[in-house]
């Protein structure tokens, strides 16, 4: 069994969308604070609830109808490890424009991505999951990922289904308010990313700099020597010369 | 010439393009990558004519193989290392913000010395990191190795009139800087344990019970010189039960006739050949035995369904009891079980 997963082995009658404190309950109990809740009823047949918790109170809650399924033992070919990290692909509008639709990405998101880790093996990196939204419907699919030779370093993909596939039908949703949602997405002032002084970028892109100096004496300055610059002797005694010159003329 | 020239250059770009073939995935919208994550979106309107056309999961499938290859071309930009032989690629922070499991933890409440100076409107004031230390004549740190005025490190000390010529002073100064360094310490744990206090409000402390607080009260009024004798009652107390002697003896020099008649029934108990009997113990013992043999006959006769009448087990208490020996005869037992009672 997973560590990081809590299964429950006999069945609860609970309703998620009436009341929410058993759910609570068991999370406060188990310390977990993403749960799926399965359930099979005339009116909502195949049932799926996924859920998160903020501080042990429910935070969104989104219900999923399944209409095709097809289990992990219904497509024989060989299966990648449990527990590798899967590369998660979200395709379809839906996903972009729709509040609902944003809030379910989020929630799978945080259930389908496994650890944060600093680095990653390239060879490693075998599962696939893909949601697509399309009519209405979400598909999700999985895939083994097959690296294949390509003339470069990078290689070239080829896939080959495992998982379980299933095709959603979303029903309802319970999304949590607007500022218990600000709340949850609070950054710790730890975590900010830290502003360094006396850097700032400009509308262009270009990273300024300041520096601050000390007062400076611009007579006393010393620059470079242009000497091509600098007043000849020659020159100014030529000029005096002429002017005297002229004056004595007139006189 | 020519012609082969521009021939091979043409052959180099082509194959080159071929390599990047495999991998080159022509989409309208670039997608939306997430390394921390190993997320990518991709915004591009799915083609509903081709999905509706082919298989679903074969379109699926070769949008899927497009987006991996895309977001393997992008892990595959990022920087990478070799750890313990194996390949790998460094990924940055993920980007995606999502909701937090808990509440930020609070910040820590400030320190005895910390509320006294917002109290007063104490500013901190920024120090320098050198000082300039006279005895050496160099800048040395504020505090720290070697630093600056640190009067344990001198090597001379002239001792003061007022101080006692055998002192040592060098251990005074060594022992009251220790005397410091323990204090700051204490006080150091001290603001970390009222930190902790106010982070974790647990159940007040288990106040002592009723009876624990009846039991220290009790002990409490005794302890005195006079063992309680002159302490006063509150107006609905009741009076202490008697804890004074635990045995009560007879007077030495009392009632002679009474002494006598005791002194001489002893005798007579000790001469006589006959075993003394307890009546009231040989009546309890013969009632309880009865009681046991009762019940044992009720489950046994519920549980045989009263098919059995319970003659055989009644039969049997009965030759217990009578085997026992220091149970009294049956006979006389029945007799006296009319008179109960204390003699």
């Amino acid at each position: 069994m997973n560590l990081f997963t809590f299964c429950f082995i006999r069945k609860n009658i609970t309703r998620p969308f009436e009341d929410q404190t058993s759910l609570e309950f068991f999370s406060k109990k188990t310390d977990c604070s993403l749960f799926l809740f399965g359930s099979h009823n005339k009116k909502r047949p195949n049932n799926l609830v996924f859920g998160r918790m903020f501080d042990f109170h429910v935070l969104d809650m989104i219900e999923l109808g399944i209409e095709k399924f097809v289990s992990l033992s219904d497509i024989k070919s060989p299966k990648c490890a449990e527990g590798t990290k899967p590369l998660l692909i979200f395709a379809g509008e839906a996903f972009d424009t729709d509040s609902e639709y944003k809030r379910l990405r989020s929630v799978f998101i945080d259930f389908f991505r496994g650890q944060t880790v600093p680095a990653v093996r390239l060879a490693g990196l075998e599962h696939v999951l893909h949601f697509t939204a399309l009519e209405g419907k979400i598909y999700l699919r999985s895939y083994k990922v097959l690296l294949k030779k390509s003339g470069c370093r990078t290689p070239r993909i080829e896939l080959e289904e495992i998982g379980p596939s299933f095709d959603f039908v979303l029903r309802r949703t319970h999304l949590a308010s607007d500022d218990l949602s600000k709340t949850a997405h609070k950054l710790p002032k730890a975590l900010k990313p830290k502003k360094k002084k006396n850097i700032s970028h400009d509308t262009f892109g270009t990273k300024l700099g300041r520096l601050h100096m000390q007062k400076q004496n611009l007579a006393k300055l010393k620059t470079r020597k242009m000497k091509g610059l600098r007043k000849r002797r020659g020159e100014t005694i030529q000029g005096e010369e002429e002017d005297s010159a002229k004056k004595a003329k007139v006189e | 010439m020519a012609h082969i020239e521009t021939f091979l250059l043409a052959k180099a770009e082509k194959d080159e393009a071929e390599k990047l073939k495999s991998i080159r995935v022509k989409k309208e919208l670039e997608l939306e990558f997430d390394l921390g994550n190993l997320l990518a979106s991709d915004r591009n309107a799915v083609n509903l004519r081709d999905f509706r056309a082919q298989k679903k999961e074969d379109y699926l499938r070769a949008l899927a193989r497009d987006n991996t290859q895309l977001l393997v071309n992008e892990l595959w930009k990022m920087p990478s290392e070799r750890v313990e032989g194996v390949v790998v690629a460094k990924l940055p922070e993920p980007t995606t913000r999502l909701p937090r499991e808990k509440p930020v933890p609070k910040p820590r409440p400030p320190t005895k010395w910390e509320q006294f100076a917002k109290l007063k409107g104490i500013q901190k004031k920024k120090k320098t990191n050198l000082v300039w230390d006279e005895a050496h004549k160099e800048w040395r740190r504020r505090w720290g190795y070697k630093r600056a005025n640190d009067n344990t490190k001198d090597w001379l000390v002239e001792v003061p009139e007022t101080a006692d010529p055998d002192e040592d002073q060098f251990a005074k100064r060594a022992h009251a800087k220790r005397e410091r360094v323990a204090k700051n310490e204490l006080n150091r744990l001290r603001n970390i344990a009222r930190a902790h206090k106010l982070k974790v409000p647990g159940a007040a402390a288990a106040a002592p019970s009723r009876n624990e607080l009846a039991r220290a009260e009790q002990v409490a009024k005794v302890s005195t010189a006079s063992v309680g004798k002159f302490q006063e009652r509150l107006p609905k107390e009741k009076a202490p039960r008697n804890r004074g002697k635990k045995r009560a003896f007879q007077p030495n020099i009392g009632d002679f006739s009474t002494e006598r008649q005791q002194q001489l029934e002893l005798l007579k108990v000790i001469a006589s050949k006959k075993p003394r009997m307890d009546v009231t113990k040989a009546v309890n013992k013969q009632m309880r035995e009865e009681d046991m043999e009762a019940a044992s006959k009720k489950r046994k006769g519920a549980g045989r369904k009263g098919r059995k009448g319970g003659s055989a087990p009644r039969g049997k208490a009965k030759g217990k009891a009578k085997a026992k020996g220091q149970g009294p005869p049956a006979g006389k037992s029945r007799q006296v079980r009319k008179g109960l009672g204390k003699r």
